[in-house]
């Protein structure tokens, strides 16, 4: 045992030294910046602590914007995509044949670059002196009038994020929600079935109650990933996001610590915290409610 | 009588015939909605530059198709310059992600020492952490260490991966105890016993999470973005970034579509070769969105 004890922690040594040095030190230095006033990255000095670069922050009209850009964009995409993929996959979990091959094809967003495919993306909904672009020429097909979905008004602008967005987030959701459908046990539906049970009954009395732990996974998941929206902002937008009015919470926080408008480590810190307060405030709402709801 | 028998037979075949007709008909409708900008990219990376902003209509394929964009990405802009780095990247971190993750694991679930189950929970408990708060404080440490556009500074904050530690924490927990205490009593030592019997047992477990890491760096874009500034040490997302602001001295959408095939593809057949390993390594517990 005692022998043990030293050979234990030299394994242990190197995920002690990366984490310790990398995850550790970070997590409790950055409240410490985030309550030093003044912070000066190049000399390392700073001029009193107190909460200033919080109402810094707050006070920021990019921050807000930020701030507001995020919660639409949370508020959309978390139901839909969630409602959406609920509707794909008790369809794919209906079928036999080429059920892999459509599980296949859906899973393929989750492995590509969301920097390179937003590009595709970009010049789908970009209007350009030389073409409206595909979205655009659908659009008047149904007789609407073109719209620029990237330098264009702030609807669309959110739009085409939203859009996105969802289409990046909807793999994981997809192969979540049918593992959880395929694990229901058959017996239930067999004897819903003797009895006659309606489809929709059976969906909403059965189907639903088994899987709703996952569906509940999903929504945390889901808003946390969403309010830590960022690269797919960069993706459509490019990096001045605030220019663009689409800057969001995570964008804000590294804006200030790098580029053209960086330089702040205390304010970057302080907004980080902002961000890490709101999600746990949710996540803590949503388990409280999940206890009502979820059946386990 | 029999009639009325045979028509409630046919409603019922109807009505399960047209259920299945509309969900063939959403999934293809997905299907499509996912394929389509792969298909785009990749119609628009084979346009020529004259012809493709000659179109104000788009069109659906091109008769003409030419790899002159491709030349171009790996001439005119540095692409194969990025693609080199994120290989490199990517394999050190991964190779450095497996040298801390497998001994850690093995500590956990193997030996018996003071303070594991303590350990064990502050372990599980970094995994909480939120990349964004800490990520601050990292630029600043490989900033004063100088390290920023290096491939060192690059790598070290990407090496840890707490969950990956627990996954194969939990698998490697899973080899019954007999087999090691019978190769106790053989003599054989731990680092030999974890070298010989639990790497092989657990292979399927460290093959995905190698997988899911070089996902991972492959896409990252965030860390790269803070500590480079350097076009020499860009990745691939940061490279594409550059390519669409200051690319090819003008908008060159077909060539940049080249670069997006080029930077898509390789993950795609990594994807094609693996599939089932990388979507039951996800489902327990990858996240994105």
């Amino acid at each position: 045992m005692e022998n043990n004890n030293r050979k234990a922690w030299l394994y242990l040594l190197p995920a002690i030294l990366f984490m310790g040095l990398f995850m550790v030190y970070p997590l409790v230095d950055v409240f410490i910046y985030s309550f030093e006033e003044g912070y000066n990255s190049a000399s390392q000095t700073f001029f009193g602590t107190g909460l200033y670069n919080y109402s810094y922050v707050l006070h920021d009209p990019y921050f807000l914007q930020a701030v507001k850009n995020t919660f639409i964009l949370v508020i959309i995409t978390v139901p839909l995509s969630t409602g959406i993929a609920l509707l794909i996959s008790v369809g794919l979990s209906s079928i036999k044949p080429l059920r892999n091959l459509y599980q296949t094809v859906y899973f393929l967003p989750y492995v590509t670059n969301t920097l390179a495919v937003g590009l595709v993306f970009m010049i789908l909904f970009k209007k350009t002196a030389y073409s409206d672009g595909l979205v655009n020429l659908l659009i008047n097909l149904f007789g609407g009038s073109s719209v620029d979905f990237i330098d264009g008004p702030y609807w669309a602008k959110m739009f085409v994020l939203c859009f996105y967005t969802i289409w990046v987030v909807m793999p994981f959701k997809i192969l979540i929600l049918t593992s959880a459908l395929a694990s229901v046990n058959q017996d239930y539906y067999n004897a819903a079935r003797v009895d006659g049970t309606s489809k929709l009954r059976i969906f909403t009395k059965i189907t639903l109650p088994m899987i709703s732990p996952m569906i509940f996974y999903l929504v945390i998941t889901g808003f946390i990933g969403a309010f830590k929206a960022y690269s797919d902002a960069v993706a459509l937008f490019g990096t001045n996001l605030n220019a663009a009015g689409m800057n969001t919470i995570v964008g804000y926080v590294y804006d200030m610590l790098y580029g053209d408008s960086g330089g702040y480590p205390s304010y970057a810190s302080a907004a980080a915290i902002i961000l890490f307060a709101i999600v746990l405030t949710i996540t803590v709402i949503n388990l409280l409610v999940s206890k009502k709801h979820v059946h386990y | 009588m029999e009639t009325n028998y045979d028509k409630i037979e046919k409603a019922a075949k109807t009505r399960r015939t047209v259920t299945k007709v509309i969900v063939y008909t959403l999934l293809t409708l997905w299907a499509l909605m996912v394929l389509f900008p792969f298909y785009w990219m990749l119609l628009t990376s084979v346009k020529s530059y004259g012809s493709y902003n000659a179109e104000y209509i788009p069109k659906f394929f091109t008769l003409s198709p030419t790899l002159q964009n491709y030349i171009d990405g790996f001439t005119t802009v540095n692409l194969g310059r990025y693609v080199l780095n994120t290989v490199i990247f990517t394999v050190a971190t991964t190779a450095l992600m497996l040298i801390v993750t497998i001994p850690a694991a093995f500590a956990f679930a193997r030996l018996n020492f003071r303070g594991k189950n303590l350990a064990f929970t502050l372990l599980l408990s970094l995994m909480m952490i939120p990349n964004e708060l800490v990520i601050i404080t990292n630029y600043t440490t490989i900033t004063n260490w100088d390290m920023r556009n290096t491939f060192i500074g690059l790598i070290l904050p990407s090496v840890a991966s707490v969950f990956y530690i627990y996954l194969l924490r939990e698998n490697f927990a899973q080899i019954p105890d007999e087999l090691y205490y019978a190769a106790k009593v053989d003599g054989t030592s731990d680092f030999k016993y974890l070298w010989k019997v639990m790497i092989p047992i657990c292979k399927p477990t460290i093959v995905t999470i190698t997988i899911l890491k070089v996902i991972e760096c492959w896409n990252s874009y965030v860390w790269p973005r803070l500590v480079t500034d350097d076009e020499a040490y860009y990745l691939v997302s940061g490279g594409i970034q550059e390519i669409r602001e200051n690319g090819f001295g003008r908008e060159n959408i077909p060539a940049m579509m080249a670069a997006v095939v080029v930077i898509s593809v390789p993950l795609i057949v990594l994807f094609l070769i693996f599939r089932k390993k990388i979507m039951a390594g996800v489902a327990r517990g990858g996240t994105k969105g």
